[in-house]
């Protein structure tokens, strides 16, 4: 290592620059070890090193996980709204979830910050904070379940998707609603669910614009999914019809993750 | 426990070939569902204390709960055609019926004091209990498991549990049950390993003229 301080300085920032990509090939080498590695481990308890046995159950476990998403989608009633709570059962304080610690939050100048629009809409034009709070707003004290397992009661509110994807000319036959974040953090959701009454561009968190750690200014809320499909921090939105994945799904979470 | 050698026997179907397979099945499609629900729990543990990493499976969450929600599909259709067939085929009749409480209490202080004779191809009333309630807590588990799996969709169901945390709870509970069956199940089994033959075979030498029990 140079001792040099700009030297020094250009490495720290270097490496800051490529942690997210670190951490996500570290989990994606995980998942590919961890999928068969326990079952390896258990069913054979000797080598773990090749790959035959393994590449058979993390073949067979994708394609159940598919078919999941399947079953789900005919399973979801678009209908069928989450159950709201009173505002007394609200959970204070409410956790901070994310795939790094909370000092690692990305950091937001509201001044510059917009939302872009692409894909399969009529009107490209990138949305400003302002822009977006004068659209008419939904409120929600709704259970919000990691996939984790625990869950805690939360109000947001905002502007409800569907209403946005109207007003952007969106082609509603479209399979996918994506989402990137500013955090590098991405998602998908499938377009009966984009369409839910109760899936919102959250502005508001308890009453409050949201804090930064949980997805100051924009984030997705959709209770009728697992935690992890509502991203935070989202800089933009794209309807498409190629399926555009998730962080975690990517390495091996379900995608529909209906719940 | 002792068993009856002496006396004329002869050699008998006890377990059909339906409930040998669907019993073999069931072991595999509960060992997964076991293993990768405790790594599930790890993740985030509602009581103080989490289970070992070799009594997990799946590797890290996303592995553990591709499992689970694999699995679940071989242990619920698995179940069905078990109780479709225990139900048409008079399997359940002929097997766990009757049952009485004073029956289960009669061969409970029997098989205390060691006097409980095991006679292979027909259970006693303590066994019937057992079995019934394994098969009742498996209900139990798939009833509790699909409330956490969509407590929106399926609200009702959850709202029978007393909603999402309690289904959770539920679902624990359950599961400590059925670990327990299991333990007994499998002491017994080394206790008389002729019965493990036979949930092979389906095969075992039986007395002409069984007795009910004996001192």
């Amino acid at each position: 290592m140079s001792r040099d301080p700009t030297e020094a300085k250009r490495l720290r920032d270097l490496r800051r620059e490529i942690q997210p990509e670190l951490v996500t090939l570290e989990r994606r080498l995980f998942l590919r070890s961890g999928l068969s590695l326990g079952a390896l481990s258990l069913l054979s308890g000797c080598d773990l090193s090749t790959g035959t046995n393994g590449t058979l159950i993390d073949r067979t476990l994708w394609a159940m996980s598919r078919a999941n998403d399947r079953v789900q989608a005919w399973l979801f009633d678009p209908n069928t709204l989450a159950p709201t709570y009173p505002a007394s059962m609200i959970d204070k304080p409410f956790r901070f979830n994310a795939y790094y610690p909370p000092d690692n939050v990305p950091e937001i100048d509201e001044a510059t910050w917009k939302l872009d629009v692409s894909g399969l809409v009529s009107d490209k034009t990138p949305w400003t904070l302002p822009r977006l709070r004068a659209l008419p707003q939904e409120s929600q004290i709704t259970r919000h379940i990691c996939i984790e397992g625990w869950s805690q009661i939360g109000q947001w509110s905002g502007v409800p998707l569907k209403s946005f994807l109207e007003r952007v000319g969106a082609d509603l036959t479209a399979k996918y609603v994506g989402f990137k974040c500013a955090d590098r953090y991405y998602g998908s959701l499938d377009m009966p669910s984009a369409l839910h009454p109760q899936t919102v561009l959250a502005l508001d968190f308890g009453g409050e614009a949201l804090p930064l750690e949980y997805g100051y200014p924009l984030r997705v809320r959709v209770p009728t999914k697992l935690g992890f499909k509502s991203p935070k921090h989202i800089v933009s939105v794209f309807v498409t019809n190629d399926y555009p994945g998730g962080y975690w799904e990517d390495q091996g979470y379900n995608w529909f993750s209906g719940i | 426990m002792s068993s009856s050698a002496a006396g004329p026997s002869r050699i008998t179907v006890i377990h059909p070939l339906v409930v040998r397979v669907t019993h073999w099945i069931n072991a595999v499609a509960v060992f997964c569902m076991l293993f990768s629900g405790w790594a599930i729990y790890n993740a985030s543990p509602l009581f103080p204390f989490v289970f070992p990493k070799w009594a997990t499976l799946g590797g890290w969450l996303g592995g553990a709960l591709a499992w689970h929600f694999a699995a679940m599909w071989l242990f619920a259709l698995n179940g069905l055609a078990y109780a479709l067939y225990g139900l048409f085929a008079r399997h359940f009749a002929k097997s766990f019926l009757p049952l009485s409480p004073g029956a289960v209490w009669r061969d409970a202080t029997a098989a205390l004091r060691l006097r409980l004779t095991h006679r292979i191809g027909q259970y006693n009333a303590v066994q019937r209990l057992a079995y019934l309630m394994a098969f009742l807590l498996g209900i139990l588990l798939l009833a509790s498991g699909l409330a956490l799996w969509k407590p929106v969709q399926l609200q009702g169901l959850a709202n029978l549990f007393g909603g999402y945390e309690w289904a959770r709870r539920v679902h624990f509970l359950a599961m400590s049950g059925l670990v327990g069956f299991i333990l007994l199940h499998l002491a017994l089994v080394i206790l008389v390993p002729r019965t493990f033959v036979a949930m092979i075979t389906g095969r075992a030498r039986v007395p002409v003229d069984p007795v009910e029990t004996r001192p």
